[in-house]
């Protein structure tokens, strides 16, 4: 295994293949995923696979592993052995058609509205689906206010809106409801709700094992680097197989 | 020669009486040092844009470059300015040896160096905060720029601030390039160099507290502007 330092971005690859862009981007095949950094493993072989459709839940204790798989699945992380496919397509060559909901918004020193103009602009979409998308987040009325001074959970709402602004075929989000009161966090819950009725395939970290069972189609257990459980929800929740899970579940430390 | 106080006395009534002279001089000054901060930031920012987001081999050599050059000695940049400019130089066709324009090279040369230094630090630690999102956006090296240097463009005032401040306040290039000549380029330094060499303290004391009171008056500007700014959650 590579010995790389988390910071390792690769180039961020437009595709410019036809045919590979209009393929479909699941199913995602993951084989030995790994990465290390100061001589320890931080993903150690995760092998996985995911169909199209639905909202994948990540779950794990910290430093499991989530936050790396997520940002290598999106390209933006290069790993140190492995190979993310989606559908043939390398992740650095998918992350033109993916989005990435951080768990700390990162906002343009703009107002809100010339924050999701920015993105349409740079991405070639519809300047005029700002309002439309900013209705939906429910900002519409806070559209010449500056970013900065958004609350949290508005804050979060924007970065969801500026990610649907580029049509995303995956959606990644990491922690986005975080330290957000439990109101925000059910708004968050629905948008992302929509965009997964639509068509979005949705894949979501988090620690609230409520919200997991609120929002996952199945779930992936990530322990020690490693996938301890890949499961659908309605089995996860009440009966997981591994002990890391069972613990985790129960409130108990996990380490 | 007038003691210090009969000197301030003298000078206070230069700069209230609107002698023409006088304010022809500032007129210059301003007009140079302006125009030569404009082309810096022109040229200076967007070279700072690039080194702050671009990773290459001999990148820290660069930057050592770059900040050794903010030091440049304004004579020797003058020398050269004056060099390229004679006629027997490869600028000597545009004739602008001892005119405004070759001031305006000779302080442009000066400053680019600081305004891309200066620059390079502020933008490149904006895109430590941006770089990852920007990546997930799948932006374009000029578009992050762009980005870089709207989002940035309070701190980069400052910047733009620190040039003006080093080319209005510098004498030893203009007065190469620029000759000092009355009436054509003689700037605020020059002319307080001529006076105070002539014993004529008064009229170099009334320029230098107008070179004082310019230098506060755009600070204060450039502040305020950042206070409105900050104000308004854009920094």
């Amino acid at each position: 295994m590579s010995d790389l330092p988390i910071t390792a971005v690769p180039p961020v690859a437009r595709p410019r293949d036809e045919a590979v862009m209009k393929r479909p981007l699941l199913p995602l095949r993951v084989s030995g995923l790994r990465l290390a950094s100061g001589g320890a493993a931080l993903l150690d072989g995760v092998e996985l696979s995911l169909a199209p459709g639905g909202c994948t839940v990540i779950m794990g204790p910290n430093g499991a592993g989530k936050s790396l798989l997520l940002k290598m699945l999106h390209g933006l992380l290069v790993p140190g052995g492995g190979e993310v496919s989606w559908n043939g397509t390398p992740a650095a060559q998918a992350t033109a058609r993916q989005a990435l909901v951080f768990q700390k918004p990162v906002l343009l020193r703009r107002s809100v509205a010339a924050n999701l103009d920015f993105v349409l602009k740079a991405r070639g979409r519809d300047r005029a689906r700002r309002d439309a998308l900013l209705r939906e987040v429910g900002l519409l009325h806070k559209a010449r206010q500056p970013a900065r001074l958004l609350s949290g959970g508005e804050a979060q709402r924007l970065a969801l809106a500026r990610a649907l602004a580029t049509d995303p075929e995956v959606m990644f989000l990491d922690e986005p409801t975080a330290s957000l009161d439990p109101a925000s966090v059910l708004v968050i819950e629905r948008i992302v709700a929509a965009a997964r009725d639509r068509g979005t395939r949705i894949i979501f970290v988090t620690h609230d094992v409520g919200q997991a069972r609120r929002m996952a189609d199945e779930v992936i257990f990530l322990h020690r680097g490693r996938v301890a459980e890949h499961s659908r929800a309605d089995v996860f929740f009440p009966e997981p197989r591994s002990p890391a899970a069972r613990d985790y579940l129960a409130g108990r430390i996990v380490l | 020669m007038q003691s210090i106080g009969e000197a301030f006395h003298l000078a206070l009534s230069l700069v209230l009486s609107g002698e023409a002279d006088l304010y022809e001089i500032v007129g210059l000054s301003l007009q140079v040092s302006l125009s030569a901060t404009l082309l810096a930031c022109a040229l200076g920012l967007p070279i700072g844009a690039l080194i702050a987001v671009s990773r290459f081999r001999g990148r820290g050599l660069v930057l050592i470059v770059m900040n050794a050059l903010m030091g440049l000695p304004p004579v020797v940049v003058g020398l050269l300015v004056y060099l390229y400019l004679s006629r027997s130089g490869p600028l000597g066709f545009l004739g602008l040896l001892y005119t405004p324009g070759a001031m305006i090279f000779a302080q442009t040369i000066l400053i680019v160096p600081i305004v891309a230094a200066l620059s390079r630090q502020v933008l490149e630690d904006l895109h430590a905060e941006y770089a990852e999102q920007f990546r997930s956006l799948c932006l374009t090296r000029w578009q992050s720029i762009g980005a870089l240097l709207w989002d940035g463009r309070y701190a980069l005032l400052t910047v733009g601030l620190a040039g003006f401040g080093r080319a209005v306040a510098e004498v030893g290039a203009v007065i190469i390039v620029g000759g000092n000549i009355d009436h054509l380029t003689r700037v605020m330094t020059t002319a307080i160099a001529l006076e105070t060499s002539k014993g004529d303290l008064p009229l170099a004391l009334a320029l230098g507290i107008i070179l004082l009171v310019l230098a506060l008056g755009v600070n204060a500007g450039v502040q305020s502007l950042r206070m409105t700014a900050a104000r308004q959650a854009h920094v």
